[in-house]
């Protein structure tokens, strides 16, 4: 089978002026978050679309899900974790009890507060996961990436065409995931930001699939406004 | 829905942009699609200054197939794959839907198919089979036009059809040809044009001539003018020299400039002049259909594929332009990875 997990585990702490987090703003007539399942929801490979919120926004975002997407069986809300690993645990825990987790089965997760992420991108990802195991949506960096550690002074100057900017989906086969995660030591958890990262503690390969510079992550205010003032434009 | 589009912001430039639409109707993903002259205009910023200002940004590109994503309705299914139709009417008109001031043309009144997902209502989109030639099918848009404009000339040609001549060796007269073998295997097909090069990828055409070396006693019944732009002054005045009384002159070919033409013989002769532009559902329907029923002309129509671009990146989108500009014949198709 094939699962997608919507992160939408954090609150958002970085968007200021409001207490909404930011999967539940509006994005020209729909919440966020609702743009995001959409796109995973109409791909009629992806089985399962799990969506992971904090456990008070739960019913909330099934009455959401209700009004603008309507009964659709293939959606699932659930009550994500405390860090960001913890929601992606949650979710194959989630997998395993309901579906079983056999050889195939892959799993992508993706930030909530991506919904311009593409058809395309989706399309790539699944294909990266079924073939390689593991796989990390990217562009090239742009910026020059300066290395400080002490945060005062430079240490390193990266060659930058060796860098990429990550975005998700990250898409994973499940057993893979599964296995790799039990098997990290405690001192590997607490260094663990990001799920790919996994997979490279563990000398695992990771393909890399081509993003898109539209798929930004609306973080703060002014991307949201922007993409607001993108949608609005074309409208006029 | 969010949806990328891939505009054209101004000549030669391109810029992502984002949409919105919503879930009522049929979602396709484009996998081929093809540039037609009108798209190249506008991407040279050949246009009029004040048609580039109102007109862009725009996603280019009219001819398209592309595979269902999602239908609200359950008419279609995921994954099959279909026929985009460009030409899309706004409510009720007396006349055809392709020369309704209602209807509305992708590419040209707003956005055309270089975009993450398209969404159509669903009499906008036609079925085709899986086994069809994809970069073919790619340009069965171009391959209506000329269908239409057949299926009119059939309905008001009230002399003999034993001779047809079609002015101008480029893809669309190229296919009209084709289709005129195909709908009148009783009638001798002539092909008028310039460039012997391309003159002699038409072996299916009865006779071929070009236009300087026209034997004296060469008539034709009708005609089909495929020429366009300044050159269709001196086709047009050919055809009249050469047709015969009552025949039908069908006019395809786009010309930014006001063409002069010889009205004293076309009263004197009773000449009808017909215009063709664009095309609507019955016509996509109908090429389908005679794709499906003469697969051999796949055969044929895939000499028109000289260019296969594959479309990564908004660079190779210009790339793609650039090479079908300096491509005297054939059709440059764009498979859409974007």
């Amino acid at each position: 089978m094939i699962f997608a997990a919507i992160l939408a585990g954090g609150i958002g702490s970085r968007m200021g002026g409001t207490d909404t987090p930011k999967q539940f703003l509006t994005l020209g007539n729909k919440p966020v978050i609702i743009h995001t399942i959409e796109k995973f929801v109409i791909n009629e490979n992806i089985d399962k679309t799990i969506v992971l919120t904090p456990k008070n926004f739960i019913n909330h975002t099934n009455n959401l899900i209700k009004e603008y997407i309507g009964d659709d069986e293939g959606i699932i809300v659930i009550e994500g974790g405390k860090t960001r690993n913890d929601t992606l645990m949650n979710s194959i825990k989630f997998i395993d009890e309901n579906f079983g987790i056999d050889d195939d089965s892959i799993i992508l997760t993706h930030d909530s507060v991506r919904p311009f992420v593409t058809h395309r991108i989706i399309k790539d990802n699944i294909e990266a996961a079924r073939k390689y195991g593991a796989c990390d949506t990217v562009i090239p960096a742009t910026d020059t990436i300066v290395e400080s550690i002490n945060g005062e002074t430079i240490q390193a100057i990266p060659v930058r065409d060796y860098y990429y900017q990550g975005q998700t989906p990250q898409s994973f086969n499940v057993k893979k995931l599964f296995n790799l995660i039990n098997s990290l030591t405690e001192a590997e958890t607490n260094i663990l930001t990001d799920a790919c990262k996994i997979f490279t503690l563990k000398d695992e390969d990771v393909h890399l699939v081509d993003g898109e510079v539209t798929n930004i992550k609306i973080t703060y205010p002014y991307d949201l406004k922007l993409a607001n003032t993108i949608l609005e434009d074309k409208n006029d | 829905m969010i949806n990328i589009v891939y505009r054209l912001k101004s000549p030669k430039f391109f810029e992502e942009a984002i949409d919105e639409i919503e879930l009522d109707g049929v979602v396709v993903r484009p996998t081929h699609l093809s540039i037609c002259q009108a798209d190249q205009r506008y991407y040279q910023g050949s246009r009029p200054a004040e048609v580039l200002d109102e007109k862009l940004p725009m996603a280019l590109i009219h001819e398209g197939i592309g595979e269902v994503v999602y239908d609200a309705s359950g008419e279609y299914e995921a994954g099959d794959s279909v026929v985009l139709i460009p030409n899309t009417p706004q409510g009720e008109d007396v006349c055809r839907a392709n020369y309704s001031y209602n209807s509305k043309f992708r590419g040209s009144g707003f956005d055309g198919f270089t975009s993450d997902l398209i969404k159509l209502e669903s009499d906008r989109v036609v079925k085709i089979p899986n086994d069809f030639n994809k970069n073919v099918s790619a340009f069965i848009e171009l391959i209506t036009v000329a269908y239409q404009g057949i299926s009119k000339f059939s309905e008001i040609a009230v002399t003999p059809k034993d001779v047809i001549g079609v002015w101008g060796d480029g893809n669309l007269g190229f296919i009209t040809v084709l289709l005129l073998k195909e709908k009148f295997p009783q009638s001798k097909i002539i092909i008028f044009g310039k460039h012997l090069e391309n003159l002699n990828l038409f072996s299916f055409a009865d006779e071929i001539y070009q236009i300087h070396n026209v034997p004296d006693d060469i008539v034709i019944d009708h005609a089909f003018e495929c020429v366009g732009s300044s050159a269709s002054q001196s086709a047009i005045e050919q055809i009249i020299d050469l047709i015969n009384p009552q025949g039908i002159i069908s006019l395809f070919g786009v010309s930014e400039y006001p063409v002069p033409i010889n009205t004293r013989m076309v009263l004197e002769k009773g000449l009808t002049v017909q215009g063709n532009s664009r095309s609507d559902r019955q016509d996509f329907v109908g090429v389908v259909e005679t794709l499906k029923q003469n697969p051999k002309l796949f055969e044929y129509l895939d000499k028109l594929v000289t260019n296969i671009c594959e479309i990564d990146t908004l660079n190779d989108l210009k790339e793609a332009f650039d090479i079908d500009h300096n491509s005297h014949f054939g059709k440059t198709i764009l498979k859409w990875n974007k």
